[in-house]
């Protein structure tokens, strides 16, 4: 590691720790990993390695490197692991030499290349040792290649556990690697294990002691897969079981919280509160609302829409009123400036119907979001009124809905009848650039 | 708007009397709510509280009307419709639940529901859907209008096969939207010039193309939930 270059400035601030990169690893990630905690260029180091190599020791730096550097497991590192088993080609914070993603299967063949390559280091080394080894060349790199595919596919085994710990429940895993590619790999390895040792023992003894020689060790290798094989099993199945239950343990723990924080104390205060009707209904209902959207509602589709604005103004209009108002929205769009009148002056009303209607039965709020313009439907079956009966100087209605809306561009009418409830249509053009 | 051939037609109101209910809820004390707030307007035959149960029960009794709960032990409601509709195609069944959940919705209406209702209904107006069902129409509240409007007429037009199936009538698209904006069907009629009955052909019709309809939005809530 005499080629490492010059430490980066100090004024750069977060050096990522020493971790086996992931995404956009060529062999074992070893030369990357370093790069990134280094802070250089990834091929800078894999150059200083290949460059070593040729002396021996960059392989087994390689090796040690390997062996005792941690895979990056943490699940913020990049996008990837969180989502299935495909290396992100564009990795996080890509060096200048990052820029060409790899197609899945080029990197396999390229892994494999390399692999063969610190074997060949491995042979150069062994020869510079000054053991005899003209005659084990090609098998010893043979054998040694099978050795990394295993090790690599301990590696991917490892990756694999964390992705699934850390994979919500709703996400399928291990999609992207499938099965028999594990397997293939794993065949590949052995394989390339054995061809080695048998080839080494025939260059030693000739064919039959070749024969012999593989025989042996598929023999041992049959009759340890038979003793322990009952026991890996279970092993592997206990593991498994012993996660799902973590999950799930987890997953109870969350609800039991959130049903601590949230129902329990509604309900607590309900009792407390019991002589009051008006106020048990707000409270049952203000937790029902909360609980319906802890259930269906993933948070992250909840940004600024008119959807969503209209529910939140609805679930206010209700803590503060009383009643129970039915939010219904056909689309959804972004909420502008005129919108955003539009939804004020359905808030208002929200509150009339919530203030005069709220004993006669839910009030019925419909929002409906076209190419061209919104439209808010506030209905109550309350008493109604006359609408020219009202007083030129209420507020309410006159200013705060009609008003509100004709100056931004939109239609506001109020439908009503002594004993026919009372409906409020509003509507506001949309803005070109809302589509 | 006349006379359309609807499935509304094939069997008309049943018998004098109230209908004949069974209850399927895996909550007790929702059934027992239940059939207090329907009080004497419907007679409720037997209750069950998973899906055998109500298999058996609704086998052994008949009834003209299953007030069926979305989320059931044992396989869910959209389970208890396939297992009686190929026997029993006479049952109707109206879905309550508290799921205000979109694929909940559509899971049950494409299994054969003939309506969708919440729990926080009035007891009046879950007998008036009980008995508009039992007559062979169509029950639609709010928010399942306001899902029909959003699944039929949201960006991704109709797949180039669309057929009628697929799109709604500018009429039924007028119902929809009086009845997600929480007009009763006799507000609808009066609403629209129209009479009653055709209010309910026409809700009916807009039911037939939710269950039939090839529609993306469609048949990827029922692609998700293992429902034809």
């Amino acid at each position: 590691m005499t080629a490492a270059p010059a430490p980066p400035a100090p004024s750069r601030p977060p050096r990522p720790p020493l971790r086996r990169a992931v995404d956009g690893r060529w062999v074992a990630g070893v030369a990357r990993g370093l790069a990134l905690h280094l802070g250089v260029d990834p091929w800078v180091i894999r150059a200083a390695f290949v460059l070593a190599a040729f002396s021996g020791a960059g392989v087994i730096a390689y090796a040690a490197f390997w062996a005792v550097v941690p895979l990056d497991t943490r699940p913020d590192r990049g996008a990837a692991p969180a989502r299935g088993l495909r290396p992100d080609p564009y990795g996080p914070a890509p060096g200048p030499g990052e820029g060409q993603p790899p197609g899945e299967e080029r990197r396999d063949l390229v892994g494999l290349l390399g692999l063969a390559a610190v074997a060949v280091g491995g042979l150069l080394l062994l020869r510079q040792a000054g053991l005899e080894v003209a005659g084990a060349a090609v098998p010893f790199v043979v054998a040694a290649t099978g050795v990394a595919v295993l090790w690599r596919l301990a590696d991917d085994a490892q990756r694999r556990r964390v992705v699934e710990a850390t994979a919500g429940l709703t996400q399928p895993v291990g999609e992207g690697a499938p099965r028999w590619a594990g397997w293939a790999r794993l065949f590949l390895g052995v394989v390339l294990l054995a061809t080695g040792a048998g080839v080494f023992f025939a260059s030693r003894g000739g064919i039959g002691a070749a024969t012999t020689a593989v025989l042996a060790v598929l023999v041992a290798l049959a009759g340890l897969l038979v003793v322990a094989g009952p026991w890996l099993y279970r092993l592997v199945r206990e593991l498994a079981d012993e996660r799902a239950e973590r999950i799930r343990s987890q997953e109870r723990a969350d609800l039991a919280a959130h049903v601590h924080d949230s129902v329990l104390q509604t309900l607590t205060l309900i009792q407390r509160r019991s002589d009051d009707p008006r106020e048990v209904v707000r409270l049952a209902r203000a937790e029902e609302r909360a609980l319906r959207q802890w259930l269906y509602q993933p948070a992250a589709e909840r940004a600024d829409s008119v959807a969503v604005v209209l529910e939140r103004l609805a679930a206010d209009v209700e803590d503060d009123h009383g009643g129970t108002l039915d939010v219904v929205c056909v689309g959804d769009a972004p909420v502008d400036e005129r919108l955003e009148a539009l939804l004020q002056a359905a808030r208002e009303a929200m509150v009339n119907a919530a203030k005069y209607a709220a004993e006669d039965g839910p009030v019925s709020v419909y929002a409906e979001v076209e190419p061209h313009e919104v439209s808010v439907y506030v209905r109550d079956r309350g008493p109604g009124f006359e609408l020219a009966a009202i007083p030129a100087d209420r507020m309410g209605v006159r200013e705060s809905i009609i008003g509100r809306v004709e100056r931004a561009g939109g239609r506001a009418e109020v439908r009503t009848a002594p004993g026919d409830g009372c409906e409020v249509r509003l509507s506001m053009p949309r803005t070109e650039e809302g589509q | 708007m006349t006379d359309e051939s609807t499935p509304t037609d094939e069997t008309g109101p049943t018998a004098a009397g109230p209908p004949r209910v069974v209850l399927v809820d895996d909550h007790r004390m929702v059934r027992t709510g239940v059939r207090t707030e329907l009080g004497d307007a419907v007679e409720v035959v037997g209750e069950a509280g998973d899906v055998d149960q109500a298999v058996i029960v609704i086998t052994a009794t008949r009834p003209e009307v299953v007030l069926l709960d979305v989320h059931l032990p044992g396989g869910g409601g959209a389970e208890v419709i396939h297992r009686i509709a190929p026997t029993m195609p006479e049952v109707r069944f109206l879905a309550l639940s508290v799921s205000d959940a979109a694929e909940d919705v559509i899971t049950t209406i494409r299994a054969g529901a003939r309506g969708y209702v919440t729990k926080s209904i009035t007891g009046p107006e879950l007998a008036d859907a009980v008995l508009r069902v039992a007559g062979g129409d169509a029950v639609f509240s709010p928010r399942l209008a306001g899902f029909v409007l959003d699944a039929f007429s949201s960006g991704a037009p109709a797949p180039a096969s669309a057929e009628e199936l697929d799109l709604l009538s500018p009429r039924e698209r007028e119902v929809m939207r009086l009845i997600a904006r929480g007009y009763a069907y006799k507000e609808v009629a009066k609403e629209l010039f129209i009479s009653i009955k055709t209010v309910e052909t026409h809700v009916s019709a807009v039911l037939r193309k939710l269950q039939l309809s090839n529609r993306h939005e469609l048949s990827r809530w029922a692609a998700d939930r293992g429902v034809v």
